[in-house]
């Protein structure tokens, strides 16, 4: 038996997406960057499981799986975007990637 | 204070100290290396919250797959010897105020809220099974679509990340 | 009582496998020095002990008293934690490998096995997945061109061939049923072994395994004569040993993987028509477990000895354009015979 509230996983969820959302403001590197990105989705995923586990329903864990898809078809082109954009560029801190502002 | 107890306020330490150091870590590579420490967490909370198979397959695709994506990401647009691989931060004190003040609002909603929640229940059986059944009958056609966006992201990825052709 | 009886149990099982796997890795070496030289008409090591018996503790002596050399460009951190990360994933992969059937002692049932888990496959996938992080942070953290090129090949490599072990793993999972490691052992009851039921998908899984323990016909990884070592250019003495030791402890696993898998793990064919005693059995199936792996072990070896190396880019071909097809085509031929015979 879990005798932990489900409150508990919601917030150690809630602060998980807040420290990812702090890292996709602060950083420079595109690819810290996307490591929050990865942190943000987790924390959803967390909330999901938690979800599912106490409403002793599978559709949760789904909706995880469908998460982890996109995920993983996100960090490969959004890394193949960052090498091409390397390539041209030399560098990947998204503060210099700026040739759209004039 | 009961084993489950512990070993949640474990996993969730491991978890919450780790994706601080990956926001904050200076190196690159630090931030990868904690990030996997993350995963791990996350991936104890799943199995703590009984969904063994969601929690195998997080560490299959984020540990097996997504990070070392990303490693590769930092190994390869990062020069070996001249050490460039530190970077810096940008307003840091607004972005702060502002998560500071979006997690406030997220806790209050969580605690607020009356949850109708059953106690959860440790399944004896794994859940593959149950996730399979789901996945080919009511979700067949997100499971389908989401071939289709894999598929499409693969040819994506091959596209933009391969070399010009000397021709064009 | 009863929980630290449990307790007393697992432990017992622990060190045993422990001491067999760390003795097993050992004389591994021996064997695979014994049989190149057998095969290439040489002697090999025969000084140390009755014909080299003892070969194995004197190289571990060699290499315990080397200097520890951290280059000083070096992340000392990550160079050091490498071949740990290394280690712990290829020792850790054996605790849901069933080495035999149930077993009653002392009136109560012990299981062959140290922890009979009902995703272990899954399990050890994704261990293998982890195993990629002791090369590639091996390469980074050296602070060598040439080890960031071997720890990005080696890489490279094994996640290519994960791919086709996985969909030739899936094979087996659809026709057993189960994820678990004992249930599928048991599926393969008499001559019904998943390696005559499915043989392409044994040729992908055995060419898979040895791409993923880096073994010689796609050593790219560790090309000693043109490719300058690789990830593990930098290391050396105890650090390097780590290596040395997962590599073959790696062998030793897929080798229990290929066996469990598709040559019926533990089962010898029909042994429980024959009428021998329950201890009997038991001790035959253990012994028939270790035999199939020790056959597995010698063909590793004798393919090392006979078959030239694979340049990368044929190796990268082989992956993706020979092995992976093969094994999904294996998947649906396991899934038209289940169509077929309703099995």
């Amino acid at each position: 038996m879990n005798l932990i509230p489900i409150e508990y996983y919601l917030i150690l969820s809630a602060f998980m997406f807040a420290v990812g959302v702090t890292g996709v403001l602060i950083r420079k590197n595109a690819i810290v960057v996307f490591m929050c990105i990865e942190l943000m989705l987790n924390s959803g995923n967390l909330a999901l499981v938690a979800f599912s586990s106490y409403m002793g329903s599978s559709a949760g864990q789904i909706f995880v799986f469908f998460v982890m898809t996109v995920a993983a078809a996100e960090a490969a082109v959004g890394l193949a975007i960052i090498i091409a954009i390397f390539r041209n560029k030399l560098t990947v801190n998204i503060d210099e990637i700026n040739i759209f502002k004039w | 204070m009961n084993i489950y107890d512990i070993v949640f306020y474990l996993f969730a330490a491991i978890t919450l100290a780790s994706a601080f150091v990956v926001v904050t870590a200076r190196n690159i590579i630090y931030s990868a290396f904690s990030l996997l420490f993350t995963f791990f967490g996350i991936a104890g909370l799943y199995v703590l919250l009984g969904a063994d198979f969601i929690a195998v397959v997080q560490l299959m695709v984020y540990v097996g797959g997504i990070l070392v994506l990303i490693l590769f990401g930092v190994m390869l647009t990062n020069k070996i010897t001249s050490v460039q691989i530190k970077t810096g931060t940008l307003q840091v004190i607004p972005a702060i105020l502002g998560t500071a003040l979006m997690a406030g609002v997220l806790i209050k909603i969580f605690t607020g809220t009356n949850w109708h929640s059953q106690m959860a229940q440790y399944p004896t059986k794994t859940t593959a099974y149950a996730l399979g059944h789901i996945l080919l009958t009511d979700y067949v056609l997100i499971f389908e679509l989401l071939g289709i966006l894999l598929l499409i992201a693969l040819i994506g990825a091959a596209t933009i990340a391969r070399k010009e052709e000397k021709a064009s | 009582m009863e929980l630290l009886i449990q307790a007393g149990i697992a432990l017992a099982k622990i060190l045993i496998v422990i001491t067999v796997m760390l003795l097993t890795v050992s004389y591994l070496v021996y064997f695979e020095r014994k049989i190149s030289a057998w095969i290439q008409n040489r002697r090999g090591p025969n000084r140390v002990g009755w014909y080299g018996a003892l070969q194995p503790f004197a190289d571990v002596f060699k290499l315990l008293l080397k200097e520890d050399i951290v280059p000083s460009n070096a992340n000392k951190f990550i160079h050091s934690l490498a071949p740990f990360i290394t280690l712990f994933v290829s020792f850790a992969t054996y605790a849901v490998i069933p080495f035999g059937p149930d077993i009653k002692l002392f009136g109560r049932t012990i299981q062959l096995a140290l922890a009979d888990v009902n995703i272990g496959v899954l399990y050890v996938l994704a261990l293998t997945s982890l195993g990629v992080y002791g090369l590639t942070f091996a390469g980074w953290s050296s602070g060598s061109k040439y080890s960031l090129l071997g720890g990005i090949r080696s890489s490279a490599q094994m996640i290519s061939y994960e791919v086709s072990m996985g969909f030739s793993i899936a094979g087996v999972i659809l026709l057993s049923e189960s994820l678990r490691p004992m249930a599928i052992v048991e599926s393969q009851y008499g001559f019904m072994w998943n390696a005559l039921i499915q043989p392409i998908g044994f040729i992908t899984i055995v060419v898979s395994a040895f791409a993923e323990t880096n073994r010689l016909p796609f050593d790219l990884p560790e090309a000693e004569p043109e490719l300058v070592g690789g990830y593990h250019t930098e290391y050396s003495s105890m650090k390097f040993a780590g290596f040395f030791l997962a590599e073959y402890a790696n062998m030793i696993i897929a080798s229990a993987m290929i066996v469990t898998l598709y040559l019926g793990g533990w089962q010898f064919p029909y042994i429980d028509k024959f009428g021998l005693s329950m201890g009997l059995t038991a001790g035959i199936q253990v012994l028939s477990f270790l035999l199939k792996m020790a056959l597995v072990l010698f063909f590793f070896i004798w393919v090392r000895w006979s078959i030239p190396r694979f340049r990368y880019d044929q190796l990268m071909n082989l992956g993706w354009k020979v092995m992976f097809p093969l094994s999904l085509l294996n998947l649906i031929w396991v899934a038209a015979l289940i169509m077929i015979f309703n099995i």
